[in-house]
């Protein structure tokens, strides 16, 4: 009888633990169902052309030129950024280097994947790839950790013959990202994403909001910015704390035996 | 006469970049493009555009192909002008035929039909005078302030020495009438090539070498495009060389030019409670050494730095940028004052050899102030947990008291029985 008893209570705590580790272990979206994006590319950061992940866009462009895109990453999220170059028929080696800035157009770090590769004289395409760091909801203003905001994608030919300049070129980005979970969710949030220009645009959509301008960024991540209050860290602390409770109880009764001691005569 | 020229065009620059300095001292937020984007085509006309080698016609022959099409294209609210180089002076005399340069078709809005039979009468005949058709291509999209591109169709490089193309356009980008030059070569040489890049690398534009007659109209459409897209015009400020001098900024996009080693200060009013961003980017518009850093310094009126962003690199670049954050904290008193905080912006570029130092290279400063961040307390989100681990020290300590809560009580039981 105490034997089922604690079965039963450590049966039920495996049942409730199962349940915030599959909560964290949410499913990264697959990057091959990439729907078609945007068919150009801008040239500078404030012409960037804005992309949403896991959409593919693709551009025509000329060896030499230095291409745009900017996506909106969210906190908890661990972006990739994916890119191939198409090089026409007759070339040279040809290094080509994708970069990745911040909202705040600084340059972010690829925790790995080739950034930066030479293709050699007649390889059709190269492919390139970064792994950015996990995005934080907050950081310490000294520090460059990614932030909830717009991203920028640079893709250009860092090295390149004079030979090759201008040729015509045909390139693709695409961007997916992990979600971490409650792993990167860390204390803090920014009162707004970092998204350039956001302060002349919140002022301006409270002055009037049915006037289309143009803006720096106007990108956000499917479903708006995170509030920044929730992650999974709530239903791990909260089972604990169930957890913490039944075990209580199952120490309690250990010591208490079933119900009445057996000593005690019938009637005491 | 030419040497006059360039003093007297470089002179008109450096004064039209003062007076936008001093016409928006510290102005209000970033403006939007209210005109209609502009598009000046500058097309060679010249006797080498009479060569046979594009798909088996003659260059001449696919440019104006290519400009039909473009023209059908051409979205509605692009103002789009068409400007010729070397059409009407078949003569030998250099003076005369580096004069030629006409605007077969205003810049205004498109009458298809009409600037398609402008651009039928064209003949290859003369001269190729890019920098000075580049000068008055400017000219003819000085007024408004939508966003402006000149396309450059050309099949031979500049052949009016000693005025150079490509300070020619580093000039017309420094007027800050936020103009784009984009360039197109027809079965290009190393030469022609190095020049019209070196054209289109000083406005932020693009080169591109074309050897079908397909390839040139998706190009052109494609630039066309690109001028009809909105794009925020950025507020033209001049910094200063001290943060006493420094213009005060508000939230927005501002443009100015910094010279190699020049540092530019400017300031920008923070309250309480509030955060700072500020990016900075800074062009390499002309041949720059290949290693070269920047940085951007937030300092008090004081002179102490209060945090930084920086950045270096090296190899072939357009620009560099960096970033910094400074959140002001929360004042108890609620009318504390705004702290004005000082920016610095300073740039490694180094120029290589022969190279032009002035005007100073193009600087983009973005400025946010917003409502600053709430604080991280701990490290974790609320300070709540998360693993195995705590769920394991969670499940042994509750048991453990449960034991210890169990013990105790059936200690008390007894104590109170024996008594």
């Amino acid at each position: 009888m105490r034997f089922t008893r604690v079965l039963g209570a450590a049966l039920l705590a495996l049942g409730c633990a199962a349940g915030p580790a599959a909560a964290d272990s949410s499913p990264s979206p697959s990057a091959s169902d990439g729907g078609a994006g945007p068919t150009r590319a801008g040239t500078s950061f404030r012409t960037a052309t804005e992309i949403e992940q896991d959409q593919r866009a693709t551009a025509s462009a000329s060896a030499g030129d230095y291409l745009y895109w900017s996506f909106a990453a969210d906190a908890e999220q661990r972006p990739t950024v994916r890119a191939t170059v198409k090089l026409p028929d007759a070339h040279t080696a040809q290094t080509w280097q994708v970069d990745v800035y911040d909202g705040l157009r600084r340059r972010q770090a690829c925790q790995y994947g080739a950034q930066t590769r030479t293709a050699a004289q007649g390889t059709a395409s190269i492919d390139l790839t970064c792994v950015l760091r996990t995005v934080r909801a907050w950081s310490e203003p000294w520090a460059d950790d990614p932030l909830p905001g717009t991203y920028y994608v640079r893709l250009t030919a860092i090295g390149l013959p004079a030979a090759d300049l201008g040729l015509p070129v045909s390139t693709s980005v695409e961007v997916g990202a992990v979600n971490i979970g409650g792993g990167a969710a860390v204390d803090g949030s920014l009162a707004e994403p970092l998204v350039p220009g956001i302060a002349v645009t919140s002022e301006r959509k409270d002055e009037d909001s049915s006037r289309k301008s143009a803006v720096l960024s106007s990108i956000e991540p499917d479903g708006g910015w995170s509030s920044g209050w929730w992650s999974s860290r709530w239903v791990w602390t909260g089972v604990g704390g169930i957890l913490a409770a039944l075990a209580g109880i199952g120490g309690y009764a250990l010591t208490r035996g079933t119900g009445r001691p057996t000593r005690v005569p019938p009637g005491a | 006469m030419i040497r006059r020229q360039r003093l007297a065009s470089g002179a008109l620059a450096l004064l039209a970049t003062l007076a936008a300095g001093l016409a928006f001292p510290g102005a209000a937020a970033a403006g939007e493009p209210t005109g209609a984007p502009k598009v000046d085509l500058v097309l060679d006309v010249s006797g080498s555009m009479r060569t046979r080698d594009i798909d088996g016609g003659t260059r001449m022959a696919a440019a104006k192909q290519a400009f039909n099409e473009v023209l059908d294209a051409t979205p509605e609210e692009v103002e789009l002008g068409i400007r010729t180089l070397g059409a009407d002076y078949p003569g030998d005399d250099r003076k005369t035929g580096c004069k030629d340069t006409a605007q077969l078709y205003p810049v205004g809005p498109l009458d298809r039909t009409e600037a398609k039979s402008a651009v039928a009468t064209l003949s290859p005949t003369g001269w190729t005078p890019i920098g000075p058709a580049l000068l008055k291509a400017a000219d003819d999209l000085d007024a408004g302030d939508g966003s402006k591109r000149i396309v450059l169709i050309s099949d031979g490089e500049d052949t009016c020495a000693p005025l150079d193309p490509c300070e020619v356009a580093r000039e017309i980008a420094a007027r800050g009438i936020g103009l784009t030059i984009d360039t197109l070569g027809l079965v290009p040489n190393t030469k022609l090539r190095k020049q019209l890049s070196c054209i289109a690398e000083a406005t932020g534009g693009t080169y591109t070498s074309v050897e079908h007659t397909d390839e040139l109209t998706d190009k052109v459409n494609q630039l066309v495009d690109r001028a009809a897209d909105p794009v925020v015009t950025p507020v033209a400020t001049e910094g200063a060389a001290q943060c006493a001098k420094a213009p005060t900024l508000k939230s927005g996009l501002y443009t100015d030019r910094e010279e190699f080693s020049q540092q530019r200060w400017y300031r920008v009013d923070v309250d309480p409670g509030q955060e700072l961003r500020a990016s900075v980017s800074v062009g390499a518009d002309r041949a720059v050494n290949p290693d070269y850093g920047l940085l951007l310094r937030a300092v008090t009126t004081h002179g102490r730095e209060i945090v930084r962003g920086e950045a270096a690199g090296n190899g072939r670049t357009d620009v560099i940028s960096t970033g910094l954050r400074y959140p002001k904290a929360e004042s108890d008193d609620d009318d504390a004052p705004a702290e004005s905080v000082c920016l610095q912006v300073t740039n490694a570029f180094s120029a290589t050899s022969g190279v032009k130092t002035t005007p100073g290279m193009p600087l983009e400063l973005t400025v946010d102030v917003v409502d600053g961040p709430s604080q991280a307390s701990d490290v974790a989100a609320f300070g709540l947990g998360r693993g195995w681990w705590l769920l394991g020290v969670l499940v042994l300590v509750g048991f453990l008291a449960g034991l210890l809560w169990g013990w105790v009580s059936r200690w008390r039981v007894a104590v109170w029985r024996t008594n």
